[in-house]
């Protein structure tokens, strides 16, 4: 059986391509991944992350670039031969087979002798702390006992790169934030690398190393999840990323990063100017959570909506000109009051009003 | 008057606890068609056959069973149906892992199931001057210097095999693409990933999943097979290696005007159709029958 070594040094994408009819589900994404590594395939739904991923792992053939393992070309291989482990978003455990069987399947096909086997696979259901289950049918265990057993068959073969494909989606909140450690937890352990696909800026936030944000199919940002969280790139970056304020406005002024934009709100603002270059049209970035209900603020708007989210109340507003506003305020207002609001400079990020937003 | 209607309405809640209420009496039409055209012919043979026009009332079947000419009948049958039922799935299968991925599903699937729709007098009529010693395909092989003489298809084994496999074909090959297509792709996809080649991912996932539903359609079909008549008939050897036991039947009922002969006869073919679908199914209990999908998800 021809499998990957567990010991590689980098893991290459060359401008990979899947086109499927007309649509270009992926543009040529380039990508190194080192050994060690957690990267996170975050983007919307249909955003091509899932068919990055199964194109990784054979599943799916390439309509252009190349795929290596260090000096290795993987992408012309069947998925058998690549030994990647996977693991599947509806886990797709083996259901006639038992949860030590279904771990050591992938040993098995390697011909690995029958107490090696054992061996591993205990080591296996050690790390996702299932010892106890071996014996039990995939039918008979939780939803998280599930995910385990398919985390614990993937690793089973120490394979030099884990492919994930958004495993925690199927699990209640209180489950995932647990598997969520998990994971990294048996990341850190192995040593291999990890791709791990998913539409959750929460999960990728916390998991990875680094974030490739997709968007239709291309690569709009890569980088640390500090970077993806303060910084986004590109204004639907950050719209995805949780900057749910977007507002369009006129520059007025601009010294180095220092912008002032006219949203039609009131005052002009003040912000930070990221993907800018030539222009006088910008799109001005802010998170709810950045946007504060304040005494004086040189934006004012219309109180629709009000939440309680216990360490602060979260609002919606209407500015003069049909603007859509999200903002914190610590005391909660009446809908139809005038609220004034403000945003620090360096968390109001100013973009080039693309053709992305909308 | 208010005790009448709790007690009522608590009556109807016990019934509807147990899954009964007025849409339950649906199933009284169906359950009418089976008794009138099931349950009560089958119980009429039954005593039918105890009540022979000689002799005591096992003399039917002691009668059967001393005639070589008669109980002959029940190896005929199945030497006809086992092998028939086995090659239609074994051909079953791996058309039906193909055809699942195929975008033209239905067409593919349309053209493999005419022959249901054409009736087995129809096909043996047709395979009658097909495979005789004229037909299209004694001519071809002769023309291609494959034979020196015809070979002989009609009127022996061979002839009845072929007609059963084609009108059994269909059949067998809807259930088997059914239950195919109800697996899981990831599975196998997994498999794949953890280096399973194809041979190895159909014997060791896809085989075991499917072999209890094959059992069923091994049932089913192989019942169809085991009541073979009009082939036989036509395309046979109906007095000597394809003289089934249904036509052994209709020789009593028909030419002997023996009833209660018939029925016996009719009997014995039920028995031994129920022994073979039981070792079967006893045989199915000893795979996974769960769920097809990996649980939630």
């Amino acid at each position: 059986m021809a499998t990957a070594s567990a010991d590689f040094r980098e893991l290459r994408l060359d401008r990979i391509s899947r086109t499927f009819g007309a649509h270009n589900a992926l543009k040529e994404i380039s990508l190194t991944v080192q050994r060690g590594e957690f990267i996170a395939l975050l983007g919307p739904s249909g955003c091509g992350k899932s068919t990055a991923l199964n194109c990784l792992a054979g599943l799916l053939p390439l309509t252009g670039g190349s795929i290596w393992l260090d000096d290795r070309r993987t992408d012309t291989l069947k998925p058998e031969e690549r030994g990647f482990g996977m693991v599947f978003q509806n886990y797709a455990l083996f259901p006639h087979m038992s949860v030590h069987r279904n771990v050591g399947f992938g040993l098995q096909m390697q011909n690995v002798p029958k107490p090696e086997i054992k061996r591993r696979v205990d080591e296996a259901l050690g790390v996702v702390r299932l010892a106890s289950q071996a014996s039990k049918l995939p039918a008979q265990l939780s939803g998280g006992q599930q995910q385990r057993v398919a985390i614990a068959r993937a690793i089973a073969v120490e394979p030099p790169l884990v492919l994930m494909d958004e495993p925690l989606s199927n699990l209640d909140a209180k489950l995932r934030l647990e598997m969520r450690a998990e994971i990294r937890r048996i990341h850190r352990m192995l040593g291999s690398a990890t791709i791990y696909v998913t539409h959750d800026q929460d999960e990728a936030l916390s998991l990875a190393d680094r974030i490739v944000v997709l968007r239709e199919g291309s690569v709009r940002q890569i980088g640390t999840p500090q970077q993806l969280y303060e910084r986004p790139l590109h204004a639907d970056v950050a719209e995805f990323m949780g900057f749910r304020n977007a507002l369009k406005g006129k520059i007025l002024r601009r010294a180095g990063d220092e912008v002032e934009v006219d949203c039609g709100l009131g005052a002009a603002i003040l912000g930070t100017a990221c993907d800018l270059t030539t222009g006088t049209e910008a799109v001005l970035a802010i998170r709810p959570s950045d946007l504060l209900a304040t005494a004086s603020g040189p934006i004012q708007a219309k109180v629709t909506g009000m939440e309680y989210r216990g360490e602060a109340y979260y609002g919606t507003a209407t500015g003069a000109q049909g603007q859509e506003l999200f903002f914190r305020s610590e005391a909660p207002l009446q809908a139809g009051d005038t609220v004034s609001l403000t945003a620090p400079k360096d968390r109001v990020l100013a973009y080039a009003a693309g053709a992305y937003h909308g | 008057m208010a005790d009448a209607s709790s007690g009522t309405l608590s009556l109807r809640h016990r019934l509807a606890e147990r899954g009964i209420d007025g849409v339950t009496l649906l199933i009284v039409p169906a359950a009418l068609f089976v008794v009138l055209l099931f349950v009560y012919p089958f119980a009429y043979g039954f005593l039918l056959s105890f009540a022979p026009a000689k002799g005591g009332w096992l003399e039917n079947y002691r009668r059967f069973f001393d005639d070589p000419y008669m109980y002959r009948t029940i190896w005929y049958t199945l030497r006809l149906a086992i092998p028939v039922t086995l090659l239609n799935i074994a051909i079953s299968v791996p058309i039906a892992m193909q055809v699942r991925h195929l975008r033209r599903q239905k067409l593919l699937t349309t053209i493999l199931v005419l022959p249901i729709t054409l009736g087995t007098v129809l096909v043996a009529e047709g395979l009658l001057s097909y495979l005789g010693p004229q037909g299209w395909l004694n001519r071809a092989l002769m023309l291609f210097g494959m034979i020196d003489r015809p070979i002989r298809l009609v009127h022996n084994y061979w002839g009845v095999f072929i007609s059963l496999v084609i009108t059994g074909f269909p059949f067998t090959f809807l259930l088997t693409l059914s239950m195919i297509s109800g697996l899981d792709p990831a599975l196998e996809q997994a498999a794949a990933t953890l280096g399973a080649r194809s041979r190895q991912r159909f014997a060791k996932i896809v085989l075991p999943l499917i072999v209890p539903g094959l059992a069923v359609t091994f049932c089913l079909a192989f019942v169809d097979a085991f009541s073979v008549f009009p082939s036989a008939v036509m395309l046979g050897a109906p007095a000597g290696e394809t003289r089934v036991i249904s036509l052994a039947a209709s020789q009593a009922a028909f030419e002997q005007y023996d009833y209660s002969y018939a029925s016996a006869i009719a009997m014995i073919m039920a028995v031994v159709q129920l022994c073979f679908v039981g070792l079967v199914l006893l045989a199915r209990g000893l795979f996974y029958k769960g769920p097809l999908g990996g649980g939630k998800g």
